[in-house]
Formats: structure tokens, C-alpha cells, sequence
């Protein structure tokens, strides 16, 4: 059984969504985050892969490919200190305190 | 791919090689798919970081030699049901292959 990610030649019944869609600001800033990280040395393209990979495999099916970003991006961030998981917390709890919640 | 010296080669053009059918804690970009499967080294595409020990905070040097390798699709898939000759082409790093005579 090949991991959650490992994804090509699954079995589907289901036609291939080949649709663009709308990038959504928060996914162009996670697009953004991610790069400004690489550049400034944070984290690489291939930490990215291994925090996507390291995701639940029940959360993977169910999140979003940018969901996927921002969840390897946060893993790494705490994994290198750079941030500890209640700060994010803290932070995202402000921010929905002040905004509500994206509709 | 950089300009660094290219090492003594494992494989050439023309050699049937398998893939490693092995499947590392760490990260790595070999498909389940093509892991003990059968193909033919189409050319030495150069030499390249090694994302498997990058992903984990490492430098990922030095680089290491990538091939594109050919597999048969009707290889791969029981029920492949387009062209028989249809063929797969994947890049894989030279330490995932070993020689087949």
C-alpha cells in the first residue's frame, strides 16, 4: 500500500477535475510565505514534500493542496524553532478574534 | 544541475537496469509504481542535489547522477489497455537502480 501521497495510478472511477480555479489571497501569501522562506534560507522545496508527506494521511485526503502547503510550512517553521505551535495558535486565534472567520 | 565534475557512471545508454524495490523511512521521490520494475537507461541527464537527504536539513551534496530511464507501460500496469508500445519515462537517481544481464 504506497504512502498517502505517493499518488500516481491509483485506482479511481472518477474523471480528472482538469478546472482552474480562482486563487484565493490566503493561497497567492502561502504561495508567497513559502518562497520567502526558501530564500532566506528557512526552509527548501524538498522540506515542503516531506512536511506534505508527513500529514495524517485522513487530513491529507481532506485538505486542500495550498491546505497542504500551510500545514508542511507550519510543521516546518516549529520543527527548526523558528516558531512554537501555541504562537501560531495564539496568532491565528487573534486574527479570527479580529476578522471572523474566512467565509 | 550544476557544472561539477561528472563521477565515474554506474550505467549507459542502452543498459536494462531495475529499480530498487525498497521503500526508505526518509523522503524520496521514486513512485510505488516503478519499484521493482524493469526498464532501460535512455541517457545520463546530469548531475543533481539529493533531495533525499535535503528534504531532512541536510545540504543535499554532493550531487548524484540522474538517468532517464524507460519502462513499458504494459510493464507497469496489468491493464494497460493503450498502444503496447506506449512507453514511461522517469528520471531516477543512479543509486535507485541496479543492473539486470
Amino acid at each position: 500500500m504506497p504512502a498517502v501521497h505517493d499518488r500516481g495510478g491509483w485506482p479511481t472511477d472518477d474523471p480528472i477535475d482538469r478546472e482552474e480555479h480562482e486563487w484565493a489571497d490566503w493561497e497567492r501569501q502561502t504561495q508567497s510565505l513559502r518562497t520567502v522562506l526558501d530564500s532566506k534560507g528557512f526552509m527548501n522545496v524538498d522540506e515542503l514534500r516531506r512536511g506534505i508527506e508527513s500529514i495524517d494521511p485522513a487530513e491529507y485526503e481532506t485538505s486542500t493542496y495550498f491546505e497542504r502547503w500551510s500545514a508542511s510550512i507550519e510543521t516546518m517553521l516549529v520543527e527548526k524553532g523558528v516558531l512554537t505551535p501555541k504562537e501560531i495558535d495564539d496568532r491565528a486565534k487573534a486574527l479570527r478574534d479580529r476578522w471572523g472567520y474566512p467565509s | 544541475m550544476s557544472a561539477a565534475a561528472v563521477p565515474k557512471l554506474e550505467f549507459s545508454q542502452g543498459d536494462r537496469v531495475h529499480v530498487k524495490d525498497m521503500t526508505p523511512p526518509n523522503h524520496h521521490r521514486t513512485p510505488w509504481y516503478i519499484k521493482g520494475r524493469r526498464g532501460v537507461v535512455l541517457e545520463f541527464i546530469g548531475m543533481y542535489v539529493n533531495s533525499e537527504t535535503r528534504a531532512h536539513g541536510d545540504s543535499g551534496m554532493p550531487e548524484l547522477p540522474m538517468y532517464r530511464v524507460e519502462f513499458e507501460q504494459t510493464h507497469l500496469w496489468f491493464d494497460y489497455t493503450e498502444s503496447p508500445s506506449d512507453k514511461l519515462w522517469i528520471d531516477l537517481y543512479e543509486h535507485w537502480l541496479e543492473r539486470d544481464e
